[in-house]
């Protein structure tokens, strides 16, 4: 088979998403977040929703999504996405709000943000990317890290007697009545990113809907942060994370 | 038909004037002394009428972040609090300021540091207009001395606002805000439609079109060569705005010997003073900035020139006389004569400082 016969379209068997660009990501290989941007990129596209989305970015390792899905962008201070979020959607309804947060934007700085935007049952869909650690500064402690887990600064491991314990925001969202769709999810496997996408265009769905607030927990790698191989931090997170961060819906009405 | 005039507090004159100016969404906290504005527009529920949105935040952090992301709709988006409130709402002011994004802020000061009292203060000068927040930015500050200029002034603000694409602030006191005056409130204005936005602000984000780039709004720019020319474009824009928007009043300047330099409630006070000075035979005028940012400095200078003294008002330990004595650069002498933590001079208590600091 030479080249001409390999390059025909009945031949392709993945794309790059129409949505995505082609400005040089600053992503680590192997980490989650490549294959969540080509998902909320994709989704948006088969929704034929690039006119009527924006998009609020973090602080953090994905503080330049908007480098990369050629959408309307926001990019917000540290943890402060979903008060950004609020307003838009407040002021443009029919449009789809989402944010894209790590966990030390969502569930740490972010925190009281986060929690009033979902009791208000606010009509966004938000994208969280947990890998228990702060990628984007260097690998310190997250509010998510595992016990014993370590990080810069928790270099002999999280102390939870010091340092406090995981904090499975997910489950405290869950609780609220404004939030219609809180799930867990993961990209580690094809399975699982298919998951993950139908649970995405959930959210988004929900959103456009105006049926409340939507949280997608990515539970997902840090390879570099981790100081792993990809193939490694994922086998990782199967062992460690998931039991803490159990994958499945907290809550989907 | 006859003027459509009413009596009301100066916070509830923002509250008015906002809704009849076509604001599209109120974002805020309570606070003393200004919770009229939330309460008033919670009442008159302007999203039955025009459908402005309003909403109370979980804190002062969130409010101001809305203000961000209503702003960067192209909409115009506002929020108001009291001086502790604009001290957490200052993170939000500096991402908009470098993300040049148009917005009002009210602050009805009330006596600080800290806590403080709930009483009426003019000591948030100095954060509002040398900075507050961090990197180097500006802040459009207008400081009304009636109930009339509350109302008149949210206009104001939101059209330099939106022409310098800058936040601009309403810098008041509990004075301003609490008392009740007459006003003329603003002509009905309808809120523009998401098409008129789209032709007035080509940068907002409200959805990506076939037609151009993707609309990003954000302050973040890593390479510091670019970061240098986005810090020289903002500095220019701020020679245009000190060059062109420069507000005041001059009150029985005229003849006078002496000038007074205040604004808004210790402007008001001093109006009074004069009528005491000049029945002593003592002629005083009064220089009122306006705009506080920019600062009147020029027409301070000329006065540099053509007074022996001057004695600046403050509700505060001594702010502005710092930007009125570079104004005057050492051509003649710049007293202070301030009330603290939120006590208020009387116009007795004026006139006794003009003579003991300025008149020999």
């Amino acid at each position: 088979m030479d080249k001409n016969q390999i390059i025909r379209p009945e031949n392709l068997v993945h794309a790059k998403p129409e949505l995505m660009n082609n400005n040089h990501m600053h992503y680590c290989p192997g980490c989650s977040h490549g294959v969540v941007h080509k998902l909320v990129a994709e989704v948006i596209k088969e929704l034929g929703l690039q006119e009527k989305t924006i998009g609020i970015a973090p602080v953090g390792c994905a503080v330049f999504a908007y480098n990369y899905i050629d959408i309307d962008w926001q990019e917000a201070a540290h943890g402060r996405a979903p008060a950004l979020a609020t307003a838009v959607k407040r002021l443009l309804p029919d449009k789809m709000v989402f944010t894209y947060q790590g966990d030390g934007d969502l569930a740490a700085i972010g925190t009281a943000e986060t929690i009033h935007a979902a009791n208000r049952g606010e009509d966004i869909a938000i994208i969280f990317i947990n890998n228990g650690i702060y990628g984007m500064t260097g690998g310190q402690m997250a509010p998510t890290t595992l016990k014993n887990m370590k990080t810069s600064t928790s270099p002999e491991g999280r102390n939870t007697q010091t340092m406090g314990n995981p904090l499975k925001i997910l489950d405290l969202l869950a609780l609220l009545d404004g939030v219609c769709l809180a799930t867990r999810v993961s990209v580690h496997s094809a399975a699982a990113v298919k998951k993950t996408k139908r649970m995405i265009r959930l959210a988004f769905e929900n959103s456009l809907a105006g049926k409340g607030t939507s949280i997608v927990e990515v539970v997902s790698t840090c390879n570099a942060g981790w100081k792993m191989t990809p193939a490694a931090a994922n086998d990782w997170m199967v062992e460690n994370m998931f039991p803490v961060y159990p994958i499945g819906d907290l809550k989907n009405i | 038909m006859s003027e459509e005039i009413v009596l009301m507090k100066g916070n509830e004159a923002i509250a008015h004037a906002a809704i009849r100016y076509g604001v599209d969404g109120y974002f805020g906290y309570p606070i003393t002394p200004q919770s009229e504005i939330i309460e008033t527009l919670m009442e008159v529920a302007p999203w039955k009428t025009t459908g402005m949105v309003v909403l109370q935040a979980e804190s002062e952090v969130a409010a101001i972040n809305m203000v961000y992301g209503g702003a960067a709709c192209g909409k115009y988006a506002m929020t108001s609090s009291s001086s502790p409130g604009i001290s957490l709402k200052q993170e939000g002011i500096s991402y908009m300021a470098g993300a040049e994004l148009p917005a009002l802020i009210v602050n009805v000061q009330r006596g600080g540091p800290g806590l403080g009292t709930i009483q009426p203060s003019q000591a948030d000068y100095f954060q509002t207009v040398k900075g507050g927040g961090h990197g180097d930015y500006k802040l459009i500050t207008l400081a009304p001395n009636s109930v009339q200029e509350m109302a008149d002034f949210v206009g104001l603000a939101f059209e330099l606002a939106f022409k310098y694409r800058n936040p601009a602030m309403i810098l008041t006191d509990g004075v301003i805000g609490q008392m009740m005056e007459k006003v003329k409130l603003p002509a009905w204005q309808q809120r523009r439609s998401e098409q008129e936005i789209r032709e007035q602000c080509p940068w907002a984000t409200l959805g990506k079109t076939a037609d151009r780039k993707p609309n990003i709004i954000t302050s973040l720019e890593l390479d510091s060569a670019a970061m240098e020319k986005n810090n020289e474009r903002f500095q220019a824009k701020y020679r245009v705005v000190e060059a062109t928007e420069v507000r005041y009043e001059e009150i029985k300047c005229d003849d006078a010997d002496y000038l007074l330099v205040a604004f808004g409630s210790a402007a008001r006070i001093c109006q009074k003073t004069i009528d005491l000075a000049r029945k002593e035979g003592i002629k005083v005028g009064l220089v009122r900035p306006i705009t506080l940012w920019p600062f009147p400095t020029e027409v301070l200078y000329a006065y540099g020139g053509r007074v022996k003294g001057m004695l600046t008002v403050e509700l505060n330990a001594g702010q502005m006389v710092e930007d009125v004595r570079l104004a005057v650069n050492g051509q003649i002498p710049v007293a202070h004569y301030g009330r603290l933590g939120g006590i208020v001079p009387t116009p007795e208590g004026v006139l006794a400082a003009l003579k003991e600091k300025v008149v020999h």
